[in-house]
């Protein structure tokens, strides 16, 4: 199975990346942008089926590793392989 | 007084920093790999330097802060051994949870790299006392992720503890109040964004990074 984990900055955390691409993007005309965040995806190829015990250990991860909890927040989404 | 730097892969500033320890102790200090388990026994003071460990992969400092020698590292900072990090090693101790906050992308999504103008916070510290307070150095810097970020109540007491140890007069990275160093509660872990270690020698052209080193180094 795939796990599919997002990390992005926490709401309040300045995002000088996001502030640039979103005034580049109204630059180029894309007038209804009024904000934009960066942030990244992970994708984790994994072993196993059981689905939720699965889903405990990258919560695990991204608390460990994935993410830095100070500045970032994380969203996982699990998925069969298919 | 036997001192160690860590050597992770892609640092480079560890020459730099092995080069500050001797002058000022008179003798090498250790080179230790990211991969040991344990610190040489009898080293007083370990030095995180700077670099682009990992190449800086998923978040500067990340990856290193969980080798096994930072695990070590760690738990006898706990116990009382003295750290400091420059640059890169301040981003792996903010990774390794042994400094508050984060060092973040720089506002101006820019690479500085140039000699930078800092106000000694205070000398009432292991890592400034040879000091004077309020009097300004020049260290250099050259970073990418500099910009110092940390939650309201976190900065607050940092603030309120005195933790605070050296601010950028010109900020060059949009850190938070200016912090361009602090050092942890009890006072024993360091970190600074500028390169002390860069500061020297007169060929370097400043030495005001010294007393740096001085001052932690007469506390052991």
């Amino acid at each position: 199975m795939k796990a599919l984990v997002y990390v992005g900055l926490k709401p309040g955390v300045l995002d000088p990346q996001g502030r640039t691409i979103s005034r580049s993007l109204n630059d180029l005309g894309f007038d209804e942008v009024e904000s934009a965040l960066q942030g990244k995806v992970i994708e984790l190829n994994l072993t196993g089926t059981d689905v939720e015990a699965a889903e405990a250990r990258v919560k695990e991860m991204c608390e460990k590793l994935l993410a830095n909890t100070v500045i970032e927040n994380y969203r996982i989404e699990m998925r069969m392989a298919d | 007084m036997q001192t160690a730097v860590i050597r992770f892969p892609a640092s480079n500033c560890d020459r730099d920093a092995a080069v500050a320890l001797e002058k000022v102790t008179g003798r090498k200090p250790l080179i230790v790999w990211h991969r040991e388990t344990e610190l040489p026994a009898g080293v007083g003071f370990v030095v995180m330097p700077g670099g682009f460990s990992y190449g800086d992969y998923l978040r500067s400092g990340a990856i290193a802060a969980r080798s096994p020698i930072v695990q070590d590292i760690k738990a006898k900072s706990e116990r009382g051994l003295a750290v400091a990090g420059f640059c890169n090693g301040f981003q792996i101790l903010t990774e390794a949870g042994m400094l508050p906050g984060a060092l973040m992308r720089n506002t101006n999504l820019k690479f500085v790299c140039r000699p930078e103008r800092l106000k000694v916070e205070t000398a009432d510290s292991r890592f400034t006392k040879t000091y004077t307070a309020k009097s300004e150095v020049t260290f250099p810097v050259a970073h990418h992720d500099g910009n110092y970020f940390a939650d309201k109540d976190t900065l607050a007491r940092v603030e309120k503890g005195g933790q605070v140890l050296f601010r950028y007069l010109n900020n060059p990275n949009g850190s938070l109040n200016d912090i361009a160093g602090i050092v942890n509660e009890a006072g024993n872990v360091f970190g600074m964004m500028p390169h002390p270690e860069r500061a020297i020698d007169p060929m370097h052209g400043g030495t005001d990074g010294i007393n740096l080193f001085k001052s932690i180094l007469e506390t052991i």
